[in-house]
């Protein structure tokens, strides 16, 4: 059974757990970050982080230096570091960006961190020392629309970026002043900063609303607004496969074991997908077989009564959906576990839900394929 | 004043046409493909083969053309094979087709609803009803989304 928490009845933008996922940071569709610590049973509030001055569009926070960096569409990001009092100190971070940041994400090794905005471009950001601040390098050609979704290769250098001008690309996020120099990978051996290492495109339109590296860094694989999932194996010659899908279309998406991917979107509702080198295939709807199995004759008497409790009508015009979120899911992460091997994963939706779903239930059910 | 101020014809400026920051589509390589031969269609619709005559439309609908006249006539000649169908032949016609050629469809269909003539709203919509069981809302959020207009 999946666990359900409620944050009130506005939307959950996005959200991100801590390295124990004893804390939670989420924001609730305004210019606030909302800082949660679970104690006795509950998630009881611990901090607002209210710097931003417009909404807040992503948040990802560093599970070993435990720091929290937040972008909202005041074309700003703040870095946040816990002081010994308990209270989160915000570093304003220059993006010298003129339009909202959209996306931002940590990078493995937590040197930097890259934001993508509307300015079609995305700033890569790392501290610099003898100044004490964030600097930040553009990555602009050849973006050519607003960059929607960003991921990081495991190598720390590559980054993966979905935009709405229909296409997946793969950069070199290589800064000297942090990086090593990296080591040959599937996708190229030169890795300049901001070299286009690979382009995408699925053939047909639809924005790229999610994008993620696997595990290994081999494959990459994006959602489109077109009902689509695709995969790209840099391991066997950058070969693009594409499942167009019969429901609403995806919005977010994560690795979860080496050839699994979770999915959600408009339709509410998580799914596992298998990519086996060839093809790309359903092989769960996390939401299924418990909500299902208690959907018995018994139910309609009860509803009815509930319903004329609340809203004092005798009608079963429900407008519930039969599925755990209650509208579209907003972001999945990896709660507990790595994208190699992830037991569990928590969606936000816009029904002011996190919910977190236990992955390891597939496998008793017999269908693991990985 | 040297200035001609009297003329407001600056007010008729595109102005996003100048803007630096505009979306220029990708240059596809035009097709010269026109569409399937209506004699052609007529003839395999005058032996009865309605499915045939589907699929030859399908095949060789000219997704790449730039040339509005091209697509309108092509939309009309489908829209002539769509209709002669029976109510009863569209299901075993639609489990028939694979998944790029139902995507394909349910943009013919949506453009079928723009041209009503006697009857055809309800055998297109029947058309709809079948092809949205197998295709999903999928197939229609393609239909708004594909770059390839038809």
């Amino acid at each position: 059974m999946p666990d359900t928490f409620s944050f009130g009845i506005d939307p959950l933008t996005c959200h991100a757990w801590n390295h124990d996922h004893s804390q939670l940071a989420l924001s609730p569709n305004n210019h606030e970050v909302h800082v949660y610590k679970w104690s006795d049973g509950k998630w009881k509030l611990s901090d607002v982080l209210a710097e931003h001055v417009q909404r807040v569009t992503g948040i990802d926070w560093a599970p070993k230096s435990n720091r929290i960096v937040t972008c909202g569409v005041d074309r700003n990001a703040y870095v946040w570091t816990l002081q010994p009092d308990g209270k989160w100190k915000p570093a304003l971070v220059i993006l010298r960006i003129n339009r909202a940041a959209t996306c931002v994400k940590w990078s493995p090794l937590e040197t930097k961190f890259a934001v993508g905005s509307g300015a079609r471009l995305i700033s890569v950001c790392y501290f610099e020392q003898e100044n004490d601040w964030w600097v930040s390098k553009h990555i602009k050609k050849p973006i050519r629309s607003t960059v929607t979704c960003i991921d990081w290769h495991p190598n720390n250098i590559l980054l993966a970026c979905g935009s709405s001008d229909f296409k997946a690309r793969v950069f070199s996020a290589y800064i000297k002043e942090v990086d090593e120099k990296p080591n040959a990978t599937s996708w190229g051996s030169k890795m300049p900063f901001g070299n286009l290492m690979a382009e995408f495109s699925n053939g047909s339109g639809g924005w790229v609303h999610g994008i993620s590296f696997s595990a290994s860094g081999e494959k990459v694989a994006w959602v489109g607004h077109d009902s689509s999932i695709s995969v790209v194996n840099a391991a066997d010659g950058s070969k693009l496969t594409t499942l167009k899908t019969d429901s609403l279309p995806f919005v977010t998406l994560t690795w979860i074991k080496e050839n699994n991917i979770v999915v959600a979107g408009y339709d509410c509702s998580p799914a596992v997908f298998s990519y086996d080198g060839e093809n790309v295939v359903l092989i769960a709807r996390l939401d299924d077989s418990e909500t299902k199995q208690q959907q018995g004759s018994k139910f309609s008497a009860m509803k009815h009564f509930r319903s004329l409790d609340n809203r004092a009508t005798v009608e079963s015009n429900d407008t519930t959906l039969e599925t755990v979120h209650q509208n579209t899911v907003t972001q999945v992460t990896i709660y507990a576990g790595t994208k190699a091997n992830c037991t569990k994963c928590s969606t936000s939706g816009i029904d002011g839900q996190l919910v977190i779903w236990d992955l390891r239930s597939l496998e008793n059910s017999g269908s693991n394929s990985a | 004043m040297a200035k001609n101020t009297g003329s407001s014809a600056f007010r008729r400026v595109d102005v996003d046409q100048f803007s630096e920051e505009k979306y220029e589509e990708e240059a596809v390589a035009e097709d010269e493909a026109n569409g399937p031969n209506e004699t052609d269609i007529q003839r395999i619709l005058n032996e009865g083969r309605n499915f045939d005559a589907l699929l030859h439309a399908l095949n060789t609908a000219p997704l790449s053309t730039k040339n509005q006249l091209v697509k309108e006539r092509v939309v009309q000649t489908v829209l002539k094979v769509l209709l002669t169908f029976k109510s009863n032949e569209i299901d075993v016609a639609v489990k028939s087709l694979d998944q790029p050629q139902l995507d394909l469809l349910m943009k013919y269909i949506y453009r079928g609803f723009e041209y009503p003539s006697d009857g055809s709203s309800a055998q297109l919509l029947t058309w709809h009803e079948k092809v949205f069981s197998v295709g999903g809302l999928g197939c229609i959020i393609r239909v708004l989304t594909d770059r390839k207009r038809v």
